[in-house]
């Protein structure tokens, strides 16, 4: 699946993942959370990986970056090439840790991902001494400048203050200062703007689409925020019972969109258009055990449209426009009564 | 307007020792009709919980007071009170991993509060819990459970049992969707809205998610450090805000829809909410509001209703008997 980025000129895609499969050990049996994921990013390109809590999103690039167990987990099936170069289940390629060099990553919670006993300014500047062999004077320098670039005032006097002398959205652009120290080719945003208020996490949506421009890095955003999605992914890939389900330009997501789950997600959240008012239409249920994955599809359970053969069998990709592709059997030819909203709507660019 | 619930100048401070006084709530004036549904939105830190907390009376008044069915309430609650009033005022709280206890069954959480503000006996209890059961949308057998069987959202709906079983009048939704999934919170603001139509109840709803508050509100409340900033019809407030507090919320606030995303101007303003401890002077929004006056730095404006629509703003852009053009 090779996806050309209109605008960067022959983009070869930096990181291809391919029929990645995560499980892990419990007490209660083995939990199948990722099941055959497949993407692709490239340089300047944002990707944004929506689904709901227990989707496997945060293990899809946690398995990447090799911060999940093992055991418990178990990376089954896949693989996840950066340049070519395989970096499932390897620490070092050519010698070299890509963590924090060629991957940086942002986490969910920046209060317990920082170091509450080194300065935010040490923090920062390790990654530079570990991977680019900088002295602590240049790197600490180096992450007075990141602070800055970061929109943090009076960075030098920051730089030596500890976690928590710093508030949430300030933490949350430090971790964003260390995540780029080393102008790594793929950021990796875990949820970024969970915890903070509209007017920070606008700060911080602002923040990552600047530096993007600045330094052409690919972001992969993981969220369940269809508006955070909206305001900077390029392209989506939704995600359910640790597969995707829909993918595609974000364009052909939100506006054309073709699976029942992303239809359900949309009808479940109010918009804010005072022309198309709506009532809310939750999705009744909930997600299926991963403990025994149903042998079909897995929105099977809770989908309105759901016919026999979803409960029978996993629905295979079904291209629809370019590069836009749903996973559900109702795009089948054969499928009986297609209900009109589901296929292609109108509207939008 | 005959108000079900009224808080005149609610003021709520804590002393956090070194002679530091948080202001969380300070000066708060609202009446809730019945049968209304007031949305309470502001960021971390605005006192939007602490307010709704002083007024169940969960916290001791400061200043100001309550009045609820045309009865004063008492700045500091005595056990008795809370006896009195628990089966009309309740609350739902944020997040339910840590309201519900461990170590009760489904039932008991549920039930307790019958246990004691009724002389039911125990089965006629228990009838009432497997028919609240019901009614959230969850099973009676469900009652012998624990709750770490459940999910968010069925917990957050065993919450709503629990604030419902005595039936009250008045309930305080404590950001009630805010730790659920997108597809769970449409089915808990379904379940709110299909009790508060069954059983004509007045909700104070207290959320930071702006589009969520306008969808279930009848008026919206912009709260920023402790004081209201605007008030006025959910829908109005949201579309065509007037304090430049309320303009920012909305305007950061990201819409589920890329093309309207693409067309955004950057509105962000820099800066945080400030320490309640330390309030500014004059106004509080003031040091990052991008329409400043000399005045707002000296005096602290009043919320005051529009002459030409139902509204009411703090701002000095607003005068006294001002219509909603701006000043200048």
């Amino acid at each position: 699946m090779n996806r050309q980025q209109p605008g960067v000129a022959g983009a070869v895609p930096l990181l291809v993942v391919e029929d990645l499969g995560v499980e892990f050990d419990t007490y209660g049996g083995t939990v199948q959370a990722v099941r055959g994921v497949s993407f692709s990013v490239a340089a300047g390109e944002t990707l944004a990986i929506v689904g709901e809590s227990g989707c496997g999103k945060s293990v899809t690039v946690q398995s990447m970056m090799g911060l999940i167990p093992i055991p418990p987990g178990r990376i089954t099936t896949g693989s996840a090439r950066l340049r070519g170069r395989e970096i499932l289940g390897r620490v070092l390629i050519d010698g070299k840790d890509i963590r924090g060099s060629e991957i940086g990553m942002i986490f969910q919670d920046p209060m317990t991902s920082l170091n509450p006993t080194m300065t935010i300014g040490d923090q920062i500047a390790e990654p530079l001494q570990v991977h680019r062999g900088y002295s602590h004077s240049r790197a600490f320098k180096r992450a007075i400048e990141l602070l800055e670039l970061s929109r943090i005032p009076e960075a030098a006097r920051r730089a030596r203050q500890y976690p928590f002398e710093f508030s949430g959205g300030m933490l949350q652009r430090a971790m964003i200062a260390m995540a780029i120290a080393c102008k790594p080719a793929i950021l990796i945003a875990d949820e970024p703007t969970t915890a903070p208020d509209v007017t920070i996490q606008a700060q911080i949506l602002d923040l990552l689409q600047d530096l993007q421009r600045e330094t052409g890095m690919a972001i992969i955003l993981i969220t369940h925020d269809l508006g955070v999605v909206a305001r900077l992914a390029d392209e989506v890939a939704v995600m359910y019972a640790g597969k995707i389900v829909e993918q595609g330009s974000v364009d052909d997501v939100f506006y054309r969109s073709a699976h029942p789950y992303t239809l359900g997600l949309r009808a479940a959240m109010p918009n804010n258009d005072p022309a198309r008012q709506h009532q809310l239409e939750p999705i009744e249920g909930s997600p299926p055990d991963l403990f025994s994955p149903p042998s079909g599809c897995g929105y099977a359970a809770r989908c309105p449209h759901a016919m026999a053969i979803c409960q029978q069998r996993h629905p295979v990709d079904f291209a629809l426009q370019g590069e836009h592709f749903s996973r559900c059997w109702l795009h089948h030819p054969d499928a009986p009564d297609r209900p009109p909203a589901l296929y292609f709507r109108e509207g939008g660019a | 307007m005959t108000a079900l619930l009224e808080s005149k100048g609610l003021t709520k401070f804590f002393r956090i020792g070194r002679g530091q006084v948080v202001h969380a709530v300070d000066g708060v004036t609202l009446a809730i009709a019945p049968r209304e549904t007031v949305g309470l939105v502001g960021e971390s830190g605005s006192g939007k919980s602490t307010y709704g907390k002083t007024v169940l009376g969960l916290h001791d008044k400061t200043a100001g007071s309550v009045t609820f069915r045309g009865e004063q309430l008492p700045q500091r609650y005595q056990p008795g009170d809370f006896q009195r009033l628990a089966a009309s005022m309740q609350m739902i709280f944020q997040d339910p991993y840590s309201s519900l206890n461990p170590r009760m069954t489904v039932g008991e959480i549920i039930g307790e509060g019958l246990r004691l503000h009724s002389r039911k006996s125990g089965r006629e209890i228990r009838d009432r819990v497997a028919l609240w059961l019901e009614q959230v949308g969850l099973n009676a057998d469900h009652m012998s459970r624990y709750p770490h069987e459940f999910s968010g959202g069925q917990r957050q709906r065993i919450g709503i049992a629990r604030a419902m079983i005595l039936e009250p009048e008045f309930v305080v939704c404590d950001e009630p969707i805010s730790a659920l999934d997108v597809s769970v919170q449409a089915q808990v603001i379904n379940l709110l809205g299909d009790l508060k139509q069954r059983m004509g109840l007045t909700l104070l709803f207290i959320a930071h998610d702006l589009s969520m508050v306008r969808y279930v509100s009848d008026r919206m409340a912009v709260m920023y450090l402790g004081s209201l900033v605007e008030l006025g019809p959910a829908d109005q407030v949201y579309f065509q805000p007037r304090h430049p507090y309320t303009r920012i919320l909305v305007e950061s606030n990201p819409e589920p829809d890329p093309e309207s995303e693409r067309n955004r101007q950057s509105t962000t303003i820099s800066g945080e909410i400030p320490s309640p401890v330390n309030v500014p002077a004059g106004c509080r929004f003031a040091n990052r509001c991008p329409e400043v006056m000399a005045v707002c730095r000296r005096e602290t404006p009043q919320l005051l209703p529009l002459k030409d629509v139902d509204r009411q703003v703090a701002c000095h852009l607003y005068p006294a008997d001002s219509t909603s053009a701006p000043l200048r």
